[in-house]
Parts: C-alpha cells; structure tokens; sequence
C-alpha cells in the first residue's frame, strides 16, 4: 500500500486550483493564511459540455462541483436527489452512456462529452416509463426521496443483466445470468430506502422486466 | 367537531373509495422526480446562497475561541453566523438541547456556525477554516455506569405525570416470589438513527420581518412555533412549507438547526439561504432513540398463567430530557394481577434522544417478547398459545376500562395458521437446510393509538372540483392519497375531481405526522369540514342537509336531486372545521395489536444471520388504504429487521459521540437483506376511536418485529441473545457443531 500522505497530496494535486482549501488540512498552521490566500487568486472555473437527457448543456464550474450539484444547482435537476453525498446511499444514480454511477462520487469535469440519463429523462408524469409506471401500480416507494435513484438503477440493472455482466449471487460467471429475484436484489442493494419498501420495488421491477419472480 | 360519542353510521361507511387500495396520487410527481423536496424550490426562491453548518468536535464543554478571519476571506463568503454575533436566541418548546451551541457546547455536532458563500463548494471549503478552540469538560456517556445513580422518572406522556414515578398494581413482589415459573433477565437495546434518506434541510427568506422557510418537517404548527421562539420573532412572522418530506420517522418532529441556521444566515446575509444537513451530521446533530437497559421478571402458574410481570427500564438523555417509555405496553398487553412498572431516567451528555419510529412500544418490545418467548420455553408451552392464555381484553391495571376494540388473538390464530407455524420445530437447533440452521420466531405487536385535534378547509369550486388545505404533512405515509379519498367520499365526487394541498402553515393547523396518529386524525379533521361543507351546499340547493346523500357529482335528498355543480352557480363554498377529542380515551382504552412471525436461517459455519420469510397481521381499526397502509407496515417490518440485526450506534464513552454517523457505518437494511413480505389486515371498524372508525398502522408495523426475528434465530442455533443487535459474533462460539 502508498504511503496515505503522498496518494493524497497527489490525488488532491491533479484537482488544480479550487481543491488548493481542501489541501490545509495537511499543511501545518503557520501555512494555512498563505494557502488561502493563493486560493483566492488560483480558483478557476472549468468548461464543460455533456448531454442531459438528450439536451447538450456547456457549463463553467468550480472544479469541485460534483455531477450530482451540477444536476441540481446548475442545470435545475432535481430529481437526482442528495441523500448522502458519500456514494453510501444510491438516491443519486444516473445513467451514463448507458452505465448507472453515483453522481455525487464523481466530478462535473469529469464528463465532457458523456451522455447522462437522469429520472427526469426516463418519463414524465403525464408520460411515465414502464419502470415508473410499475412503481406507482406496486407502491414501490413511500416518500419518494430514493425513488429516481432506484428507477435509474433499476433501468440499469436490467440492462446489465441483459448484457450478461455477473453479480456476486450469479452462480456461474460465464453463463448469463438470470432475471432472479435475488439477482435483482442483489444489484439493488446500492440504493437504500430507509422506508422500506424493498419487497415491493422487487415486485415492480420483476413487472417492468416482464419475468414472474 | 367535538368526537365525544361512538360514531354512527356515516357517509365514510359507504367505503365506494376509503378503504379501497388506490394508489398514491403523488406517484407520477415522485417517480418522475418531479416533487419539490426543502431543498429544491427553485421556482420560488431563485438567487439562493449555500450555507454549510460547523460542528461541534467535543461532546461537552465550551468553546475557548472562535477565529473567523481565514474563513472570512475565502472565496465567495457572504457571512458566518455563530452565537457570539447571532444576537439574543430563546429555544423552542420541544428542544431539549439548544441548536446554535456557544460558548456551552451540549453535545457533539453541535451547530457553532453556519458559513454562507455564494455557491455551495465554496461554503463548504470555508467552513473547514472556522477554527474553534475547545474547552473540553467532562462528559456522562456511559449509560450502564450513569443508571447505576440515575432518579426513577415518570412517564412523560401518562396521564398521572404528577403520581408516583412507578406504576403497580397488586403485590408484584409477593406474587413473583410464589410464581412456581420465573424468569427474570436483562435485555439491551442500542442507540438508533432514524436515517431517513432526505437529510433535514431548509430554505430561508426574509421579506421585512416576514420569514418564509421551505423545509423538511412533519409537525408545521410545532416547527413554526419553535423556530418564532427561538428567533424571538411573532409566530404570524413565519410561515412555513413542506409539501414533500423525504421520510423522518420522528426525527423531523422538531424544528432542528438547518431551519434555524438557514433562518439566521439568511438575514445576515440578506439574501435567502439554503442548508442541508450533511449526511454525517444526521445521528449527533439531530436525535436519536435512546439506548434502554431492561429488566424483566415474570412469574406463571404451570400451566402459563401470568401471576406477576414487572418491566423496569433505564435510559439515558440531555439535561431536562425525557425517558425512552419502553415499559408503556407492559402495562396493558398481558393479563396478570400483580404488576410493577418502572423508568430510570440517567443523565447523559450524549446528543439529545427522542422520538424515533414507535418510541417506548419499540424498545419495549424487543425486550418483553423475548422475554414471553423464554418463558413459553420455560413452560413447555407454544409461545402463541402462552400469548392467547394471556389476553385480556380490559385495562389489567384498571379493569372496568374495556379496550375500545381488542382482536390481538385472532391476529395470532391467523397469523399462525397462514404462515405453517406448526411445522416450528419446539426444541432449538434442531433443524437443517444443508449448511443453514433454520428456525422459527413470533412476536406480538401492540401500539397505542392516539387522536390529535387536527383541521382541514375544504372548498368546492365553480368547476365542481373539491380543494382540501390543511397544514399536514405526507413524509411517505400516503397522506394525499387518503385525505383525497375522504374528501372525495364524503362529497360524491371521483378522486380525480379532489386537489389536496399539504404542508403550508398558510392552511389550518393539523394533527401533524407522528405517532401513527397522522392517519386517523388528519382524515377525521377533513372528515370535519366536509360535513360542514355538505351542509353549506344543502342549503345552497334547499336540501334539508341530514337526509342529503352526495354521489356520482349529485346531492339526493328524499325524491329531490340536484348536481353538485349546481351549488356553486353563484360562487364556490368554502368551509373549514377541525376535529377535537372527547373522553373516549378515557372510558375505553384504544391501541392496535398485531402479531410477526418470522423464518430466519442462520449458517451453521460462519453465524450469519438471513431472514427467509416474515408476516404481520394486523388489527388497526379501518384500513383507509390498504396498499398504502401495507406499505407502512412492510416499511416497519424491514426497519425491525434492522433493529434485530444491525442497527446501533456505537457510542465513544470517551470522547461522547457516535462514532458510526453515517450510512456507511450505520448499517440499515438493503435489498439483499429483505425477503417478500406479507401482511394481512384483519376487517375492523372502530367506531369508539373517530368517525372514519380508523386507527393507525405506521408503528404497530415495527412493534416486536426485531423480537420475532430474534426469537427465530434463537429457533434456529439455540443460543439465546438479548443484547440487541443480534449479531453473529454473539451466537458464534456457541452454534452447534456441524456434524
């Protein structure tokens, strides 16, 4: 293992200028005016162009806003929702070029060029997905703040399995996996709903996946 | 209204829409991601500024200093409040602990500063650079060592507040030292985070000395009320909005620091603020349940008679704080002459405990259906059957008081008869699934049901659409969903026709969401209004109002009949009327009762725990929407299923914090750990209770779950835990041998 100092001093280093604050934590006190100081004069914003929901958006951004801020105080998305901002609770996920992420692990600048899905781009309400569509018909949510992250993992999830890619349940790595109840609750269980209302998203994705399970 | 007679039969017995299963209709607007949760209301408030909270590191003590100057030049700060320059701060009615901390700090997290910057990264960055010089004093934090000095502490919430802080009935002593079985042991429960998926959060504007806040709160009237107290401001000065809340559990009962920091860095930065709690921040910043210790004796005759039952439980809170109540369904669940119930209240400098999903009933339960479950063993009897000798179907401590309405034992019948409890192996550690041990667990479920005064306005307008406004909350509930099918029940129209408005101070004040009385109340207070609006439209067509039935947009009364729209030909009728209580309560005694089983597998080489099957069956007055009310209680059941295996945080008794404060170290259940789930409701009415003969379901669902899921992985392995969480390292030594 790296010794931890050096992989954070150079992990921070990449991220130029904005992080410069975030690097006083390792800096002994007599620094900290000096480094602020420079801070003020070195904050940049970054450009930035991608596709939400199939409508290109370019973007100057504070290096450290997250995709997720970016979503949601930039771009007026809110569906995407902040439930943790550690990537513990999954009612940020979205869709990227056809792969769900957490959008609050991951930097705004990180995605030139990349298409991104969000819950708002799946459907409307007078219009819904067959996914949403499934949730409302199985209660598949109580107060709805994990709601967009388990639909948008949810679409993924069955993209995944459809496209072969094995979880730790699947019993054999090279056959495809199946559309099992625990394979779907196993891919799940990155998006946590404190209601709990697993045993019916269960039963609404096993609708929208078309299987009996 | 004044609820202070049984009700008759009303236009809600009809049941053409309460009581059916409809689904929400806020559905489409949540899976769309189109509900405006506190922090989103971007069409309101355009040109927020972020404010980002500082904590508190220690656990008690003061702050020495507080330098601002480095945070105060960083990029983009508006302003950074903290309680030297906050100016005169009162606290609210129900807050235990002060929400700004300075110079005395209470607990850890603490909020000692809000920094607020133009965009949310730079608050963040700058809030790292208030640098706080600590006092740090000695703190109380170990709750088992602070009981062993604590005070008995009477039941906040129990009608004899003023008597003796124990509650006894015959003599327990005498009657337990006879009991040819006994059991007496002790039972833990941990500390709890609700850990609800929306972190608090609020927007705060000021226009003048008018406050507007757009927050995450169940109780509006409450969170209003406190923060004008705390602010020092006229009540009439604040309003607050909340149509959508993402879930709270008890823990958004209370106005909290975002509200008030938000409040406070928005008029000095005179510009609206926006703060959202960090995840982090959620289990010390805010509450918690309290950690209990439990002792339990009960004596039996041979034969399962309960003779004697005594439950005295300590916990621990704040200064000025209350008990957790967990000894409150000892007092009416089981038969039994002699009885002791007693609470120790020790003080602790850890973050202030409070409500959390069921509080007392919870905890209590964990302990007292462990308890019946090794007493069944003791006797050599079935635990259900041990349950059923047990009923009683008056208050055993005063037993001309009925229970308005008691079907706890056919909830365990069919409970068992539906979920094969017969195939239960009696002795533990007896049967196998190749490597798996498996067993079988039950519990029973009992939650008071309470009433709250709760108002509502309804108004039909010209376009023979129904409007409900009422300052209630839905935090997942379904709220919308059964407030529209009573509206639209009780005036005759489709749910479609009914437009409810939730969560704005601007609408009368409601029973609010908590203690599984939000249901029941809430409706009854619409229930309310349209009656009086029924009789605004009666007259308006001529009707004599008491033989006036409303239906399919029509008003029928003998052979005259007219459409509703009719009565709104020259202008729309609004009325509005809330619900009050009488004494029913009083004569009869009025809870929920349900029964949980559980099939749990353990592994026979590693101890981990699965939970293969689970099912509730429910008692609770009338279902006013049973696919939303099954949605409560499989919520319950999976947050008991967390409270049984996982859920605690762990206390550092040095330093006084909780050390796992967030979802990755406090563990809650996900989907991998919850299996299908059944939940059946038993067909009731209770008309002693309210006119929608409703109770509520939300925390009945929790109640003795964790104990059924306990009591099943004892089935299985044969090692016996009462120390909650049940984890594999607690049964691993002692799993029989694989052979």
């Amino acid at each position: 293992m790296a010794n931890p100092v050096d992989s954070e001093v150079s992990r921070r280093g990449v991220l130029v200028g904005g992080t410069a604050t975030a690097m006083i934590g390792i800096l002994p006190s007599g620094q900290v005016q000096a480094q602020s100081a420079r801070s003020d004069a070195a904050r940049q914003d970054f450009g930035v162009s991608f596709e939400v929901n199939g409508k290109p958006y370019s973007l100057q951004l504070d290096t450290r806003t997250t995709l997720l801020d970016a979503l949601r105080e930039h771009i007026h998305l809110t569906g995407s929702k902040k439930g943790c901002d550690h990537g513990q609770c999954g009612a940020c996920t979205v869709i990227i070029n056809g792969v769900r992420i957490n959008s609050c692990l991951t930097l705004a600048v990180m995605h030139q060029d990349d298409r991104i899905t969000t819950i708002e781009g799946l459907g409307t309400p007078e219009q819904l997905h067959p996914m949403q569509a499934a949730f409302v018909k199985h209660d598949g949510y109580q107060c709805g703040y994990c709601t967009p992250g388990q639909i948008c993992s949810a679409v993924a999830v069955l993209d995944e399995i459809k496209a072969g890619i094995p979880s730790h349940v699947s019993a054999d790595l090279t056959s495809p996996p199946a559309l099992t109840n625990i394979e779907m609750r196993e891919r799940m269980s990155g998006n946590i709903c404190r209601c709990g209302a697993y045993s019916n998203i269960a039963e609404a994705i096993a609708e929208a996946a078309g299987s009996k399970t | 209204m004044k609820f202070d007679t049984p009700a008759q039969t009303n236009p809600i017995d009809r049941m053409r829409l309460v009581g059916r299963a409809h689904p929400r209709i806020d559905g489409p607007l949540k899976t769309t991601g189109s509900a405006t949760y506190a922090y989103e209301h971007r069409d309101v408030v355009t040109n927020p500024a972020y404010g980002v909270i500082v904590g508190s590191a220690i656990g008690k003590g003061r702050i020495a200093r507080i330098d601002l100057t480095v945070a105060e030049r960083a990029p983009g700060v508006i302003a950074i409040v903290i309680a030297e320059n906050a100016g005169k701060l009162g606290k609210g009615k129900y807050n235990t602990a002060k929400l700004l901390g300075g110079p005395d700090i209470d607990h850890y997290h603490q909020a000692v500063a809000v920094v607020v910057a133009t965009t949310f990264e730079q608050a963040t960055a700058a809030a790292a650079l208030v640098r706080v010089e600590y006092a740090q004093s000695e703190g109380r934090f170990d709750l088992e060592e602070a009981l062993k000095t604590a005070p008995l502490a009477k039941d906040p919430n129990s009608p004899e507040k003023q008597g003796p802080p124990e509650s006894r009935t015959g003599d327990f002593e005498q009657a337990f030292a006879r009991a040819p079985v006994k059991l007496d042991e002790l039972y833990t429960t941990p500390d709890q985070s609700h850990s609800m998926m929306e972190p608090h959060a609020s927007i705060a504007a000021w226009n003048g000395d008018k406050l507007t806040m757009w927050t995450s709160n169940q109780m509006i009237d409450w969170g209003r009320t406190d923060l004008a107290t705390t602010l020092g401001i006229p009540k009439e000065n604040v309003r607050f909005v909340s149509p959508y809340v993402g879930g709270g559990f008890g823990c958004k009962l209370f106005l909290r620091s975002d509200a008030v920091m938000a409040a406070l860095g928005a008029k000095a930065a005179g510009r609206p603020v926006k703060v959202a709690l960090p995840r982090p921040f959620v289990p010390n910043n805010t509450t918690h349940r309290p950690a209990t210790r439990q002792r339990i004796r009960i004596g039996a005759t041979a034969d399962g008679n309960i003779l004697a039952i005594a439950h005295e439980s300590g916990s621990g809170d704040l200064p000025d704080g209350q008990p957790e109540t967990a000894t409150n369904q000892t007092r009416l669940l089981y038969a039994g002459a002699n009885r002791l119930t007693s609470m120790r209240l020790a003080v602790l400098d850890l973050p202030e405990g409070n409500a959390m999903r069921a509080p007392g009933e919870a905890p209590g339960l964990m302990g007292l259906e462990i308890a019946m479950d090794e007493l069944a063993e003791k006797l050599g009897m079935d635990p259900v059957e041990l349950r059923v000798r047990n009923d009683t179907q008056v208050d055993p401590e005063k037993r001309d008081r009925p229970f308005s309405q008691r079907n706890l034992v056919r909830c365990l019948r069919e409970g068992a008869a539906r979920f094969g409890w017969q195939r239960r192996s009696p002795s533990p550690g007896a049967v196998r699934d190749g490597n798996w041990l498996v067993g079988m667990g039950m519990a029973v479920a009992f939650r008071n049901n309470m009433n709250i005064p709760s108002g509502a306005r309804v108004r039909l307008g010209q376009d023979g659409r129904v409007t409900v406004e009422t300052d209630m909350t839905d935090i997942g509930t379904g709220s919308y969903t059964i407030i529209a099918q009573t509206a639209a029940e009780m005036m005759g129209v489709d749910i479609e026709k009914v437009l409810v408005r939730l969560g704005d101070s601007a609408f009368p004040v409601s029973s609010g969401s908590g203690g599984q009385f939000g249901a029941n109340s809430s409706t009854s207070g619409v229930y309310a209004a349209c009656v009086k609006l029924r009789e605004a439209v009666a007259q308006r067509l001529g009707f004599n109002s008491a033989e006036a039935t409303f239906a399919h947009d029509q008003v029928l009364a003998g052979n005259r009949s007219a459409k509703l729209i009719d009565a709104v030909r020259d202008g729309e009728l609004v009325a509005e009327d809330k619900i009050e209580w009488g004494g029913l309560d009083k004569s009869y005694q009025q809870s929920t009762f349900g029964s949980h089983f559980v099939e749990a597998a353990v592994d026979g080489f590693t101890g981990e725990i699965r939970v293969r099957r689970m099912l509730a069956v429910c008692a609770a007055g009338r279902i006013l929407n049973p696919l939303t009310a099954r949605s409560q209680v499989i919520g319950a059941m999976t947050m008991g299923v967390g409270a049984a295996l996982m859920e605690e945080l762990a206390v550092d008794k040095r330093r006084g914090f909780f050390v796992n404060h967030d979802l990755a170290g406090y563990e809650v259940p996900v989907h991998a750990d919850i299996p299908h789930q059944e939940v059946i409701f038993l067909d009731e009415a209770d008309d002693k209770v309210s006119p929608m003969k409703a109770k509520g379901v939300a925390e009945l669902g929790i109640c003795g779950v964790a104990a059924a899921v306990a009591n099943a992985v004892y089935n299985a392995t044969g090692v016996r835990v009462r120390d909650y969480p049940v984890t594999l390292d607690k049964h691993l030594i002692g799993l029989p041998a694989i052979s």
